[in-house]
């Protein structure tokens, strides 16, 4: 992030924007017919750390239900998911938990 | 072919020169889509050096993007569309800064995981061995090359159907061949790592 030019500015949320404490994010990722089941519950365990039988589980509810949450919490971790979850080829979307 | 296995400090297959070589033309040329014409094979250009080629790694295009004031939209090229999804569903502003802050550094880790199958796996073939490191450089590009066939086979859920129904006469049908063949090579490297 830049530093503001001459002056020192004070962070605040913008009005109407965080006024409330920033409920849940979710990751979410969809179903696709090219990536392997194997693949995915490897993605799961490598990025999330979860163990196996979890990453599987997450894994068998994308491929059944056509997406699944894989993580929830702030916006910017999320997002963070989501980049990384990208890179390993999985789709993955950023949504508020509703 | 027996497909990836694991060693002591990593996996290792064993490729014909005909299959060497298909896998070096699919991951190069998904490198070159990502990374701008050249990616795959340029070497690191110096910053300012004179007469230098044009950094692959940032085409045109994206510096377009940076100079536009609105968001950076879903690529038009559906493989790319696909390789580079939007992160919002419903929030074109949101996908645009996420694209924007992303992007470049997925295009980076995707064409420096092609750039290490390309490094690792001979014209020739043979008998390769990899560390984990590059292995799971493999695994990825694998997965982007499977990826873009799909879009451009219009892979669907059951595609081993489509396999079994496509004739000798259709265009696609030594493609979906090869489709399949990676879909057993990047299971055998799965497996391999877990």
């Amino acid at each position: 992030m830049s530093v503001a030019p001459a002056e020192v500015e004070v962070e605040r949320p913008e009005a109407g924007q965080d006024a409330v404490p920033d409920t849940p994010w979710v990751t979410i990722v969809w179903n696709d017919p090219v990536n392997l089941m194997s693949y995915v519950t490897y993605v799961f365990q490598q990025v999330f750390g979860y163990p196996k039988a979890r990453a599987q589980k997450l894994m068998l509810d994308v491929h059944h239900k056509g997406k699944a949450v894989v993580s929830s919490g702030a916006r910017e971790a999320m997002e963070r998911d989501a980049e990384v979850l990208h890179g390993y080829g999985l789709w993955a979307t950023v949504s508020h938990d509703r | 072919m027996a497909g990836f296995r694991r060693t002591p400090r990593g996996v290792s297959a064993r490729f014909t020169s005909a299959q060497a070589g298909i896998v070096r033309n699919l991951v190069g040329q998904v490198a070159d889509l990502v990374g701008g014409p050249g990616a795959a094979s340029a070497p690191p250009a110096g910053p300012g050096e004179a007469g230098a080629e044009p950094d692959p790694l940032f085409p045109d295009d994206l510096a377009a993007m940076l100079d536009s004031d609105g968001p950076a939209g879903t690529p038009e090229d559906p493989v790319l569309a696909r390789l580079f999804p939007d992160a919002y569903g419903d929030d074109a502003e949101a996908a645009g800064d996420f694209r924007r802050y992303t992007e470049q550094g997925l295009r980076d880790g995707k064409v420096a995981a092609a750039r290490t199958v390309l490094a690792t796996l001979p014209d020739s073939g043979g008998r390769i061995r990899l560390s984990a490191d590059d292995a799971e450089a493999w695994l990825r590009a694998l997965n982007d090359v499977r990826l873009a066939l799909g879009v451009l086979l219009g892979i669907t859920e059951d595609y081993e159907r489509e396999l079994a129904d496509v004739t000798g006469t259709d265009p696609r049908s030594a493609y979906l061949q090869v489709y399949d063949w990676l879909t057993f090579l990047q299971e055998t490297l799965v497996r391999s790592l877990r």
